[in-house]
């Protein structure tokens, strides 16, 4: 089996996969980063969305071996030392999670949202995480808490 | 009242683990040596099974096993159940047909099982699925829920003649209420659809099941709303092993929506091989298996008719339903058309007279059960649709021909004509604030100004009521229910003075972790720090009956105040001796035990270690403070509210777009704000995408699922929806300790009549079939003019 | 996902050789439709040629009479570039989701030709130059069927030029599910006259004819309003049936030359 190394969330890792493994199955199985998440077949519901060189990117739509020498950040590297990075924080003080499913490839959408478009108005926000489904919150909390973190992060 | 206890907007003590990717769904657990499992899924509705040949895939690489129906008959695998038995209006039993785990000679829908295959790895699994071959001769199919029953309709199954199940009414009062009709001044008649919901939770179901053969136990990791009734099921119907030789576990949940309350053939399978092979097998659906296998919501037709007198006052109704159960009956398949929908068809009104029929038939689809709401939102669209269609037949304002009919404060309990005693409301005030929020006067303003703009816009009212809190056994076993729906709880003082609550409800994005912690801290006067909910694991607390119908809080919550009282009465005993005072003189606030009269007291922590390091303990008293109870509900509760939704079309598209929404509800007592809002926000968006976009399309003839897929099938995304307005009023339910009413249902149970009237008001036409679609919008735009 | 050999060209003619070397290639470019598809099982190939190291196939480089896109180039990349007419940004930033934008490329959506794909609606729209390792392909002639191109076997588009509009837009209709084209219309004014280019209506991407000629006396959304394309052989689905696409077309058009100005 062919090998992919990588750099996920700041650590050179490295692992055997198959032709066929998926990002999102290397990150899941080989890493055992479980925070990412796969809920469709489809590239429909952004649940196992991560960044690719700092781009947001569905993980179940990319080959591991695609990601070969790539740097790659997952929910698991947003914190530091365990505190809740300000996209997080909102999230949590906005209620913007219920089941948590969709969460992680929300939060990690989110945080490409905020970072191309520092000020962005409720229109943007919405159309930005079409990407990903959430059947619990109705998308109104995810919205709040986008909001939010825009504020703090210092948009 | 504590800091953050009954009331508080407390942030939840979920969120962290799972914002930072912690937690811990089925799928992120494996067990050492595991295997996984893929199942062999039927690719045609209807059709007999000739053989079954998997010598090929067991040549495959990796490949362990490969069982078939008849693997699991040789062990004596009991069929698949459905909880609720219902008679026919001649007390003929239902006609529930043998429903084996893997199919055996037959299969009824498109992903009907028919093997399980398991291997190394996940994808030698499925490829090795793929290599068995087998023969099927190919059946006419039926779809449909208005042609199952007709003659010469393909037959499912031999018990159950023109694929039906049973033939319901409630109740025996036909000719009163024809005679009401035939006396009344106007009588308004509406024809509906009630669409079937796939329920797609994000995530997807999976399993993964363990044996340990030292000691013959198994154990399951599923998606599950209700573990401990699972471990019912699969030891005491389904026969895999004795309840204290499984542990069912079902951690962190990725959204239920009671697609999870079924106890269903793979999880069944998984756990059944783990110990044929002797080893750990995993499954997890993938998207495209979710369409087909979990159990669909709603498919019912429905002709609904409402008679009224010269004053426009409800005089009778009369409701004629035919549901689809698909190709076999799940756990609530029975219940859900009739006792959880007909009982609700008195809404929030005075309406003297009701008759409902309701006709359950077999279709080669996937099985349907229980979703979100589960029978009280097909009443209140039945109920608020034919309503605003009276008030236009009439030029009567609709929230006036509404508020003329309301049962009113001064009428509660109040019996209505189909089963229900109601507890307690004020339907006007909700009413009189969602009319204020909305801005209904400015309404004619807001529709000049985008007919101005090329645009059509309407608005429309859902006023509705639910039982939730389901339910007393008494009452559940009269009607034909197979299980008490009691709740359980744990309340322990560990020595230290800490709290761990176990609750038999399971949370699967509620926040039961937060909120009932909230309740203990108010109750005991313990940080809301110092309290953590343990639930969702068999071999972790008491039994319970698990979360559906919104009954968690008003069962669940009161079991965990039911022993919180007798940590209290214990307590005082304890108290009573350490402070040298009769158990009389001992008064309980916030956490402490107080000599009445005194500045004598002692903190409950500090009863709890005299508790456990009893050397100076009252005579009789039993060391330790841990206490168990169990709490069966008086009665359903009622929430109720008003809904109103304004929409704006495009009439050159047939686009619609919800530009207003408001919710004003009375869930009664509201334990965390925050959290019973995002309740009625994620209803919403459930109830907006059955109105708008939602439908499984099955193909007639083929019977596929022609959208079986998120690129098909349409789910609610961000850009569909606004923001909402909501508010709440209060009425506390009188039957339960905390007054608390159940809030996870109510946005899916109003929003769909509330949207749907909000179009039609729009277009002018008195009917459109959800999904209101760009197509049918457009067309019915043009048919309108 | 059956499995296949995956492999990674260096450069064109190694891309070109590893094709030709498998027994059933497949050239990977973003592969926001060729993962997915492989994931469901629908396809399956000997072996999975990955582009993405061919540096020079991806950028925007404006010359003269127009702007030349590489084949690589992200919808992301085009959607916020200056450099390519305004309506071919505003039409690559509404395909798919943004995640689906930083992935997802110019050469292999047209490749792919899906016939509700967007961009198949801008390169014929637009009448431009689809570039290929052997030759340069004029867009009328690449897009000859439901997913199907003239491009012959080892043959790789390498760019795509677009020539400079006076004006152009783009209005599209979504599937409400998919969010792809149900009809995508992208009306232009060219210097040799104007083109309207219909995409997610039929079975691939067509022109109408009557809109062009309306639009090139009279530049305005009241000159198509009039023009409804025939339902016939237009696809029917779930979402749209054919003659409620026929009238989006019509809608959209109109939309599409409001959108330009």
């Amino acid at each position: 089996m062919p090998t992919v190394s990588m750099t996920v969330n700041g650590q050179a890792v490295s692992g055997e996969v198959e032709d066929r493994t998926l990002l999102v199955q290397f990150l899941r199985e080989n890493l055992r980063l479980t925070g990412t998440h796969v809920g469709c077949d489809t590239s429909q519901c952004g649940a196992c969305v991560v960044h690719v060189n700092g781009d947001s990117m569905k993980s179940c739509s990319m080959l591991a071996l695609q990601a070969e020498g790539a740097e790659v950040t997952t929910i698991e590297g947003l914190a530091s030392n365990g505190e809740l990075n300000p996209m997080q924080q909102a999230f949590m003080d906005n209620h913007g999670l219920q089941c948590g499913f969709c969460t992680p490839g929300m939060v990690m959408s989110a945080m490409d949202l905020v970072a191309k478009n520092p000020n962005p108005d409720e229109a943007t926000i919405r159309e930005n995480l079409e990407g990903n489904l959430c059947r619990c919150t109705g998308y109104h909390n995810i919205v709040k808490a986008v909001q939010q973190a825009a504020k703090t992060m210092g948009g | 009242m504590a800091e953050n206890g009954i009331g508080a907007s407390l942030k939840r003590k979920e969120d962290p683990r799972l914002l930072l990717g912690k937690g811990s769904y089925v799928d992120d657990i494996n067990r050492p040596g595991q295997a996984y499992a893929a199942f062999v899924r039927s690719p045609h509705a209807h059709a007999n099974i000739k053989s079954i040949n998997s010598t090929a895939a067991a040549a495959a690489p990796g490949v362990v096993a490969i069982f078939t129906g008849d693997d699991m008959a040789a062990d004596e695998v009991g069929p698949l159940i459905c909880g609720w038995a219902i008679s026919s209006k001649d007390g003929s039993p239902m006609n529930m047909p043998h429903h084996t785990c893997l199919a055996q000679g037959k299969v009824t829908y498109v992903g009907d099982h028919v093997a399980i295959v398991i291997a190394d790895t996940q994808e030698q699994a499925k490829d090795a699925a793929e290599l068995v071959e087998v023969d099927y001769e190919e059946l006419s199919a039926v779809v449909g829920t208005a042609d199952a029953d007709a003659a010469g309709a393909p037959q499912l199954h031999e018990n159950a003649p023109n694929n039906t199940c049973f033939d319901w009414h409630l109740a025996d009062n036909k000719a009163d209420v024809d005679a009401a009709f035939a006396g009344a001044a106007h009588v308004t008649k509406l024809d509906i659809l009630n669409n079937r919901l796939v329920p797609n939770a994000m995530e997807p179901r999976a399993a993964v099941g363990d044996y340990e053969r030292s000691t013959d136990s198994l154990t399951l990791y599923t998606t599950s709303q209700n573990p401990h009734v699972a471990r019912l099921v699969l030891s005491a119907f389904f026969g895999i092993a004795p309840e204290h030789k499984l542990r069912v576990v079902a951690p962190d949940v990725g959204g239920g929506f009671g697609s999870k309350i079924y106890v269903y053939s793979e999880e069944t399978a998984c756990l059944w091989a783990a110990r044929k092979i002797d080893r750990a097998v995993k499954w997890t659906a993938d998207r495209a298996e979710s369409f087909v296998s979990d159990a669909h919501g709603r498919d019912h037709v429905t002709t609904v008719e409402l008679a009224l007198d010269g004053d426009a006052k409800f005089l009778a109704m009369r409701c004629s339903t035919k549901a689809n159960l698909g190709g076999y009956m799940s756990l609530f398949s029975s219940a859900v058309p009739t006792y959880m929908y007909a009982t609700l068809l008195a809404g929030q009104y005075t309406t003297p007279q009701i008759y409902a029929e309701v006709k359950t038939v077999f279709t080669n689809t996937t099985p349907v059960d229980a979703y979100r709401g589960a029978g009280r939102p097909e009443a209140t669209y039945a109920l608020e649709r034919v309503v605003e269609a009276a008030a236009r037949e009439l030029n009567i304002d609709p929230a006036e021909l509404r508020r003329r009919n309301l049962i009113q404060p001064d009428q509660f309990p109040y019996e209505t004509p189909v089963v229900h005693t109601y507890d307690c409301g004020d339907y006007g005030a909700s009413l009189d604030k969602a009319i204020e929020i909305a801005d209904y006067a400015g309404f004619a303003a807001r529709r000049d100004q985008s007919k101005a703009g090329g645009k059509l816009r309407g608005i429309g009212f859902s006023n509705y009521i639910e039982a939730c809190g389901i339910a007393p056994s008494a009452a559940v076993g009269a009607l034909g229910g197979g299980v008490g729906l009691w709740e359980a709880a744990q309340v322990r003082f560990n020595p230290t003075g800490n709290v761990t609550v176990f609750t038999g409800t399971h949370a699967h994005g509620q926040g039961h972790e937060t909120a009932f912690a909230q309740v203990v801290a108010d109750q005991l006067g313990v940080p809301v720090e110092n309290v953590e909910v343990v639930h969702g694991d068999t071999d972790k607390g008491p039994f319970g009956m698990g979360t559906y119908g919104s009954r968690s809080i008003a069962v669940g919550g009161s079991a965990i105040v039911k022993a919180g009282e007798k940590i209290i009465a214990k307590g005082r005993k304890i108290a009573a001796h350490l402070l040298e005072a009769a158990e009389d003189d001992i008064e309980f606030t916030d956490g402490n035990f107080t000599v009445a009269g005194t500045d004598k007291a002692l903190n409950i922590g500090e009863v709890a270690f005299a508790a456990y390091v009893p050397h100076n303990y009252p005579e009789g008293v039993e060391p330790g403070l841990d206490e168990s109870a169990f709490y069966d509900p008086l009665n359903f509760s009622f929430p109720s509210g008003t809904h109103i939704c304004e929409v704006e079309v495009d009439p050159d598209t047939g686009t619609v777009e919800i530009v207003n929404y408001t919710a004003v509800d009375d869930f009664g007592t509201l334990i965390n704000p925050m959290i019973v809002a995002g309740q009625v926000h994620g209803g919403i968006v459930q109830g907006v995408g059955q109105a708008l976009t939602e439908g499984a399309a099955y193909d007639p003839d083929s019977g596929q699922l022609v959208n079986g897929s998120f690129m098909d099938y349409t789910m609610p995304r961000a850009d569909n929806v606004p923001s909402f307005n909501i508010d709440t009023t209060e009425t506390p339910s009188p039957l339960n300790p905390l007054g608390v009413k159940g809030c996870g249902e109510a946005g899916a149970i109003a929003a769909p009549a509330a949207v749907m009237n909000a179009i039609t008001d729009a277009l002018g036409t008195e009917n459109i079939d959800m999904p209101a679609t760009p197509e049918k919008v457009w067309r019915a735009a043009q048919a309108a003019g | 996902m059956y499995n296949f050999n995956y492999q990674r060209a260096s450069s064109l003619d190694d891309a070109v050789a590893k094709l030709g070397a498998a027994s059933d290639g497949t050239l990977l470019a973003g592969g926001q439709t060729l993962i997915p598809t492989l994931k469901q099982r629908l396809a399956s190939h000997s072996d999975v040629i990955d582009l993405s190291g061919i540096g020079d196939l991806r950028g925007i480089s404006a010359d003269g009479g127009g702007v030349t896109v590489g084949a690589l180039t992200r919808h992301a990349e085009v959607a916020a570039s200056a450099d390519v007419p305004a309506a071919l940004a505003a039409l690559a930033d509404g395909i798919g989701d943004p995640q689906v934008r930083n992935c997802g490329t110019l050469g292999g959506s047209i490749a792919n030709a899906d016939p509700a794909a967007d961009y198949p609606a801008a390169v014929l729209g637009l009448g431009a130059t689809v570039n290929t390792n052997l030759r340069s392909i004029a867009a009328d002639d690449f897009f000859t069927g439901l997913f199907e191109t003239a491009l012959n076997d080892g043959e790789i588009i390498t760019s795509v030029t677009f020539p400079t509009p006076q004006k152009a837009g783009y209005a599209k209709f979504p599937n409400p599910a998919s969010r792809y084209a149900m009809v995508g219309v992208f009306a232009a004014q060219m210097g040799d006259g104007v083109r309207v280019a219909v995409t997610g209506a039929g079975p691939c991407v067509f022109r109408v004819a009557e809109m062009e000629s309306a639009l090139a006396g009279n530049w305005s959304a009241d000159a198509v309003a009039g023009i409804s394309v025939s339902a016939d052989g237009l696809n029917s689905d779930l979402h749209g049936s054919a003659e409620y696409r026929a009238h989006l077309v019509t809608v959209m058009a109109k939309r599409a030359v409001a959108a330009a100005g």
